[in-house]
């Protein structure tokens, strides 16, 4: 027997998301288009046994779920635009101490207050760069929302796993669109949970550096008394101001996004043999994108699509084949052009890339992606 | 009373960083003389600091301690007990980042009267960054960012976290430690949002720059402008003029935010 379907939007299938995957701790401070999260989880928590604290702002909200997830609970934080600018000293802390957690940014136009109830994905770049400093980035970007409720559970599967925060970029279409959707039975659903140390207080380091370079990690509470900083700090956890210690901690946090590419890069393709145009998007753009290439191939054209659900890092691998495959790859965004750079960079002259970009507030158009796969085919 | 407070500190991580004179060893000393007197078990504690001369104390001390972001320690840790309403959380903080970029948390926790003691340092001065005013350096004093003179007034923090909704309000001095170590207990101990404001000196930052030349002339100025709150009603305005009180200036019995939280839970659940 499957689940009854349900009618959700994409905010509230972060809700359900994420109390599948076992959150258990949530904080936040109200912000349009996100709120709805923020709601649901409130009502939601309690009922399993979980925590959810309404922040003085969008800084603490961040801290606090970083605080909690350092208490040993699954945490999640939910914003868009001007709350994601606020985050991004504290989120910096979590990727430097790795403390996993989950971040999600529900995308309106920007920049400053923008247009708060108008879809964007202006904060790709934001996702990857928005902290100081080199640091480890995982972003996931769902384009329906059933996909929603996947990558929310995966996003905590990423952050318990890799231990560090994960970032969920919808943007205000996914958000609030309702869709039906028969979401999977709890014992169907892939649950990882953070590794613990297998040694006692008196041998553990909390940064020891391990083979797959994740440090097990225990809660507060437990007996450990371990030291935690945002100082770059040796296997103890403590600093000792020293380059050879910061070169080292920033090629381990690295090395466990580069090592695990086959794991983290989640995308879709329906490219054929024959196929000279590939659509490559993320997001709600992808279904404008689905519908221009079936429409497209209607008319005896050779066009595809890849979809990314993994934007940071990026599935480089996948773009280079395809690259070598295709005369045209089209990146519809709605933005100036963010991600489109990304794929030039590893496209690498062999094959054409072109933009489709909205930043008003409006959404590409299933026509404006086909009258450009006629163009270029 | 003797103390054994060498298990709550990292004797590998000893001595430490601050200056020769400078109050925050003292106070530190004596909250970890406060955690062996209240017999809370240090492996349910977690320390938690912000960034500053103050921030460096976790690092020290033998618990589960986490070294934050500029001022947002209340916040980290308002997450920690929440998450986990066992843990004695206690909170590490300056007067420029408990009071300055941290103020909101401050507030806010106090208006929440969540379960956390919060230890504010206040030195007077952004000592970490060489002297910079702080909103606890007094008017007219003379900082590296205020050459002429400081114009900025300051916080009475008893009142502001009065206001906000703390439970327990105390204010000690690094030279008083007797008082010190029993008004860090009675914060410990409490049950909702205590604040203790302990009164350190910076002789390099702060001294040196306004004529009050060594640490010994700033613990006598200690001695002499602190009023026990016992005396304090009795001062007229004039007497009270340049002096303030200490000791535990409010306490309250208040509900307590993890536990109104659990009742929430408890109740949701009984439903379901």
């Amino acid at each position: 027997m499957t689940n009854k379907a349900k009618l959700l939007q994409g905010d509230e299938a972060v809700v359900e998301g994420a109390i599948a995957a076992g959150a258990r701790f949530f904080a936040g401070y109200p912000i349009t288009p996100a709120s709805e999260i923020a709601e649901g989880l409130a009502e939601k928590l309690p009922v399993h046994g979980g925590k959810f604290i309404q922040m003085e702002d969008e800084l603490a909200s961040m801290a606090c779920i970083i605080g909690a997830s350092l208490s040993g609970l699954k945490s999640i934080t939910a914003t868009s635009g001007p709350g994601f600018s606020l985050k991004q000293e504290n989120l910096g802390l979590g990727m430097m101490i790795e403390a996993p957690c989950v971040v999600v940014n529900v995308q309106r136009v920007g920049p400053s207050t923008g247009l708060p109830t108008s879809p964007s994905q202006g904060d790709v770049m934001q996702a990857k760069w928005g902290t100081h400093g080199d640091h480890p980035v995982i972003a996931l970007a769902p384009s329906s929302v059933k996909e929603t409720f996947e990558l929310t559970v995966k996003a905590f599967n990423f952050a318990e796993r890799f231990r560090m925060p994960v970032i969920l970029l919808l943007d205000e279409i996914v958000g609030h669109m309702r869709e039906k959707v028969v979401l999977p039975k709890q014992e169907d659903i892939e649950i990882w949970d953070r590794k613990k140390p297998e040694v006692g207080p008196e041998d553990f380091n909390p940064y020891e550096e391990t083979e797959d370079h994740i440090p097990p990690m225990p809660a507060y509470g437990e007996g450990y008394r371990y030291h935690t900083t945002g100082l770059f700090h040796d296997k103890t956890g403590f600093p000792r101001g020293t380059t050879e210690d910061a070169k080292k901690l920033m090629d381990r946090l690295m090395a466990k996004i580069e090592e695990n590419m086959d794991i983290i890069s989640l995308y879709e393709t329906d490219i054929r043999d024959e196929d000279e145009v590939v659509v490559l998007a993320y997001g709600s753009t992808m279904r404008s994108v689905i519908n221009a290439v079936d429409r497209a191939r209607d008319e005896g054209i050779n066009a595809g699509w890849i979809k990314l659900k993994t934007i940071w890092p990026f599935p480089e691998d996948i773009v280079k084949k395809i690259s070598q495959d295709v005369n045209t790859i089209i990146v519809p965004e709605l933005n100036r052009g963010q991600l489109i750079k990304e794929v030039k960079e590893h496209v690498f002259g062999n094959a054409e890339v072109r933009g489709i970009n909205k930043y008003d507030g409006t959404l590409i158009k299933p026509d404006e992606i086909l009258d450009l796969i006629r163009e270029v085919k | 009373m003797k103390y054994d407070i060498d298990e709550f500190f990292r004797q590998d991580k000893l001595p430490h960083i601050w200056c020769p004179g400078c109050g925050h060893g003292t106070i530190m000393a004596n909250l970890a003389r406060a955690i062996d007197k209240a017999d809370i078990d240090p492996n349910k504690t977690v320390v938690v600091s912000g960034i500053g001369c103050s921030g460096r104390a976790s690092g020290y001390m033998n618990f589960d301690t986490l070294h934050t972001t500029h001022g947002r320690a209340i916040a980290f840790a308002t997450g920690i007990k929440l998450a986990n309403p066992e843990l004695n959380v206690i909170v590490i903080s300056g007067d420029g980042d408990g009071t300055a970029i941290g103020g909101n948390h401050l507030i806010h926790g106090a208006r929440r009267n969540i379960d956390l003691t919060v230890v504010l340092m206040n030195n007077h001065i952004y000592g970490m960054t060489s002297g910079q005013f702080s909103p606890m350096t007094p008017t007219g004093a003379n900082a590296t960012t205020s050459p002429y003179g400081n114009i900025d007034q300051n916080f009475d923090l008893a009142d502001l976290t009065k206001a906000s909704g703390a439970s327990f309000i105390a204010r000690g001095t690094a030279f008083n430690t007797r008082q010190l170590i029993e008004i860090f207990e009675g914060g410990l101990l409490h049950k909702g949002f205590s604040f203790i404001e302990a009164i350190s000196q910076c002789p390099v930052n702060y001294g040196r720059r306004n004529n009050i030349d060594t640490a010994v002339e700033m613990l006598k100025w200690q001695k002499e402008s602190s009023v026990n709150i016992k005396k304090w009603d009795k001062l007229s305005d004039e007497e009270k003029k340049g002096k303030f009180p200490t000791g535990v200036i409010y306490k309250e019995d208040k509900r307590e935010y993890t536990e109104m939280y659990q009742e929430i839970i408890d109740s949701v659940q009984k439903e379901a």
